[in-house]
């Protein structure tokens, strides 16, 4: 089966999310922080009157922080009946893939990584993980900002079929 | 099948509310049966309700209604007289059709549920007047003709419905939005207007800034309904309530067309209905203790609503037997809510407060009504949670007042913008009390501390204070030296908010922030500024407790308690200078006044120094040379007017410097005239007015020998 999907870079590495998830790429924003919120909420931005929730992806895959003069891209995502921003490096082209490119994230990766990618395409030339949209923008109590240790734990714990029970807690 | 559905639907609908009508009237009837009106509007609900189940096939609905039809045309032809059995069998019907309506909407038909009982009921009290109970209709025919018959009562009842249309809630609710960004739109255009020379421009500007806020206003009116359709429900509940725990219980209602936003009478609904609930099961006591008391038999639950300053406010009002404070303490103490410690210091206000502690009931015994430790506290937080505040007041005898305020409309509000840590917020101005500016040096002083928590005093009373910027953990506020205090109200008590910058008022749009961001409890949503930027919305409750400005705490009483202490020991000092070097300080209120003199006024009786002042004839001592100090002769010279033992001095100083108010530990003596403290962090001599006074005496006894 061909799916297509809309690519971005994050920090070097090259991700994916399934095109009927996005609803629109918008160029760099103008972010109103929010103070206390959650490390991964970048902050709010105004896509046409409509205010949308800014979302760090880099800080939830756990990855170095953006630098100061790099302006992100929004890839706008519909998700839960809600519009959230994925702040991006660069965006990509939308490719086509066939279910036959996709192998599960190999045992090597771990952590927060791992819990996030549902798998990889072995597209010519690159990798493209698939983000797992659905575990990315679960809501994460504060008292367990880093849920890595707990994913992986569980993992450990009830092998590495468990993610989708991990999921399950995790709301 | 679509045409239908459609014509099911507004079945349902109408029937609803129909029924809804038929509680109301019902209970009101049985107060007054001559009320013939009333009886007609009855018969017309319920007969139009089985004429129209009978035309959709609804049979069991139509035989229910029949029945009751049969009964209250017995009544309006006052064949029968209303007792309590037929209001209760007539209730009973409306709940039947109730049910029946409810399954229908969901499955499309009457489920198989046996009505035998309500139509016995209604037929038991129909035989109770010896009049045979009408036959069942037969058949379709006598649908057709009660169909044709309820055209023409509709038409005679028509009052006001053709004016009116029904609009689905979801259009409204789209409609306001698209206003709301009208709004915005709007804000962003004037903002241009500022900087545009063009009149015909700026002309339109305005026009268009008048019609959107009329528009708006338009737009919330549709959305606006009477406090009524949720009060409406009401007496029926009072009155199953009260006959079911055998008291008497007559309910008033002031002001029901009162009106407000539609989701937020959706959201007091639940709220109040528990605390009439509560009122009635609790509150109000059985007619052998009432008697007992000296009361009436029947009680009286009163609700009040009225409009105040853009709020709308809610009195529900029993005369029943009122809270115990100390019932309200045991229990606190035996739900292990509060320790004993806690319990006995805890102020009456406090107590009463904790009836909407979670797991919270002073009932004695739990009823199936109430009493469960569920409640009170759901209805503080969803009253809480549209921006109201509930507030308790009871009289152990006399009875309990609950009042609960809360906004006309949640969509649309004005605001406060300030900034604080480069960041713009908007404030509601609900709970916007005043805005105080201290300026400069005044800004370093005015805040005070208690034990590190920054107060302010404001006219006098003890305001506490948090930084937004500490708080929300901006980054760093410049000094610029004003302050800026934002004071605020939340759950009755005043607090102040410290802003690097007050902005402006602005009409702003709430919009809710997504969910990832729900549960931070200081944000009440977010906003669009006219720049198009967003600006959070505080939620001056959730930021009050985070902080813990307002906390009902032990900690809180104890602070209160030393903050008296604290005060009590502090007092007001003059500082001034008087020789060349080193501060002096006098208590402020050994001072009467602080004046200037030309130094030709200063005149000589005898050996000494006087000036007229007032028609009276001061004396003056000159602070410096009384102390053996070196000092200049100034002009003007400035005296600081003194009195002891009932006579007035001028005590010349070299410079008045300031006032302070703060506690002064004395150091050590130094003779009888001064002894030194430390103000201001400098050593400072404390003038002792008396001990000047007598020196000057000793100076001038010996001169004169």
């Amino acid at each position: 089966m061909e799916h297509q999907f809309c690519t971005f870079h994050l920090a070097g590495f090259f991700y994916g999310v399934e095109v009927e998830q996005v609803q629109e790429i918008i160029r760099q924003q103008e972010i109103t922080p929010v103070p206390l919120a959650p490390e991964v909420v970048a902050g709010l931005i105004n896509l046409r009157g409509q205010i949308v929730t800014a979302f760090d992806l880099r800080s939830r895959l756990g990855l170095p922080a953006r630098g100061v003069d790099e302006r992100p891209t929004n890839v706008v995502v519909r998700h839960d009946g809600e519009a959230v921003s994925l702040l991006v490096d660069e965006i990509g082209d939308v490719v086509e893939v066939s279910d036959d490119l996709f192998e599960a994230p190999p045992d090597t990766l771990h952590g927060e990584a791992r819990a996030l990618t549902r798998g990889v395409y072995k597209l010519p030339g690159k990798l493209m993980h698939a983000l797992d949209l659905d575990t990315a923008l679960l809501q994460k109590t504060s008292g367990r900002a880093r849920g890595s240790e707990f994913v992986q734990q569980t993992i450990q714990r009830c092998g590495a079929g468990a993610l989708a029970q991990t999921r399950g807690s995790h709301q | 099948m679509g045409e239908m559905d459609d014509i099911v639907r507004e079945f349902i609908v109408e029937s609803t509310e129909g029924l809804d009508q038929l509680d109301r009237d019902l209970v009101e009837l049985e107060k007054d049966p001559s009320d013939g009106d009333r009886l007609a509007r009855i018969f017309r609900v319920a007969h139009t309700i089985k004429g129209t189940s009978g035309v959709l096939g609804f049979g069991k609905m139509e035989a229910v209604a029949h029945v009751g039809e049969n009964l209250l045309s017995q009544l309006r032809d006052r064949k029968l007289m209303l007792t309590q059995g037929i209001t209760s069998a007539l209730l009973g019907m409306v709940d039947a059709l109730r049910t029946l309506l409810a399954d229908i909407e969901q499955s499309g038909t009457e489920r198989q549920r046996d009505y035998s009982m309500v139509i016995a009921n209604l037929s038991a009290q129909l035989a109770g007047g010896n009049i045979a109970a009408a036959a069942p209709p037969t058949g379709a025919s006598a649908p057709t003709a009660a169909v044709n018959r309820e055209a023409q009562t509709g038409n005679s009842s028509g009052d006001g419905t053709a004016s009116s249309i029904r609009v689905d809630v979801g259009l409204i609710d789209k409609v306001m939005t698209l206003v709301g960004e009208l709004v915005l739109a709007r804000n962003q255009i004037l903002q241009f207007t500022a900087s545009e020379q063009d009149a015909s421009f700026t002309g339109a500007a305005q026009r268009l800034n008048l019609i959107t806020t009329e528009l708006q206003e338009a737009v919330m009116k549709t959305r606006m309904q009477p406090i009524g359709n949720v009060w409406n429900k009401l007496p029926r509940v009072v009155r199953d309530l009260a006959a079911g725990c055998g008291k008497h219980v007559r309910i008033e209602m002031e002001g029901s067309d009162t009106e407000l936003d539609k989701t937020i009478i959706e959201a007091i609904k639940d709220p109040l209905t528990h605390i009439v609930r509560n009122a009635v099961d609790h509150g109000i006591e059985s007619p052998e203790k009432r008697r007992a008391a000296g009361k009436p038999e029947e009680g009286v639950l009163r609700l009040r609503a009225y409009h105040e300053g853009g709020q709308v406010n809610i009195e529900i009002t029993d005369d029943g037997g009122g809270i115990s404070v100390e019932a309200v303490r045991e229990r606190a103490k035996q739900r292990g809510l509060v320790s004993a410690d806690q319990a006995a210091r805890m102020s009456d206000r406090e107590l009463m407060a904790m009836i909407f502690a979670p797991g919270f009931s002073t009932a004695e015994k739990v009823t199936n009504v109430s009493g469960r430790g569920v409640g009170m506290d759901v209805v503080k937080t969803n009253i809480e949670r549209i921006g109201g505040s509930v507030d308790v007041q009871s009289a152990p005898g006399v009875g309990t007042a609950l009042k609960i305020k809360i906004p006309l409309t949640l969509a649309i509000i004005p605001a406060l913008v300030a900034t604080s840590g480069g960041e713009q917020f908007a404030i509601p101005q609900v709970s916007l009390v005043e805005l105080v500016r201290l300026d400069g040096e005044q800004g370093a002083s005015a805040i005070e501390s208690i034990q590190g928590a920054p107060v302010y005093r404001l006219r006098g009373n003890l305001l506490p204070l948090l930084y937004l910027d500490r708080e929300l953990r901006l980054r760093g506020r410049e000094k610029s030296g004003a302050v800026n205090i934002v004071v605020l109200q939340a759950d009755d008590r005043q607090f102040g908010m410290v802003v690097d910058e007050i902005n402006d008022t602005e009409e702003i749009v709430v919009k809710p922030l997504g969910k990832l961001l729900k549960g931070l409890p200081c944000f009440a949503g977010a906003t669009i500024m006219g720049d198009g930027r967003v600006a959070l919305i505080l939620d001056v409750m959730g930021l009050a407790q985070r902080a813990q400005v307002v906390a009902e705490s032990r900690a809180k009483v104890t602070a209160a308690s030393a903050k008296t202490e604290d005060a009590s020991k502090r007092s007001a000092w003059l500082l001034f200078r008087a020789g060349e070097e080193g501060c002096m300080a006098m208590p402020l209120a050994d001072v009467a006044r602080l004046e200037e003199f030309a130094a030709a006024k200063i005149e000589h009786s005898g050996a000494r120094e006087v000036v007229q002042y007032r028609g009276d004839i001061l004396p003056l001592v000159r602070v410096a040379e009384v102390l053996g100090k070196k000092s200049q002769r100034r002009d003007p010279v400035q005296v600081v007017v003194s009195s002891c033992n009932g006579r007035s001095f001028a005590l010349v100083v070299d410079e008045i410097q300031d006032i302070t108010e703060q506690e002064v530990r004395v150091q050590d003596a130094n003779g009888d005239e001064t002894r030194a403290a430390i103000i201001q962090e400098r050593v400072t001599d404390l003038a002792n007015v008396e001990g000047l006074l007598a020196a000057v005496e000793r100076a001038t006894a010996m001169v004169s020998a």
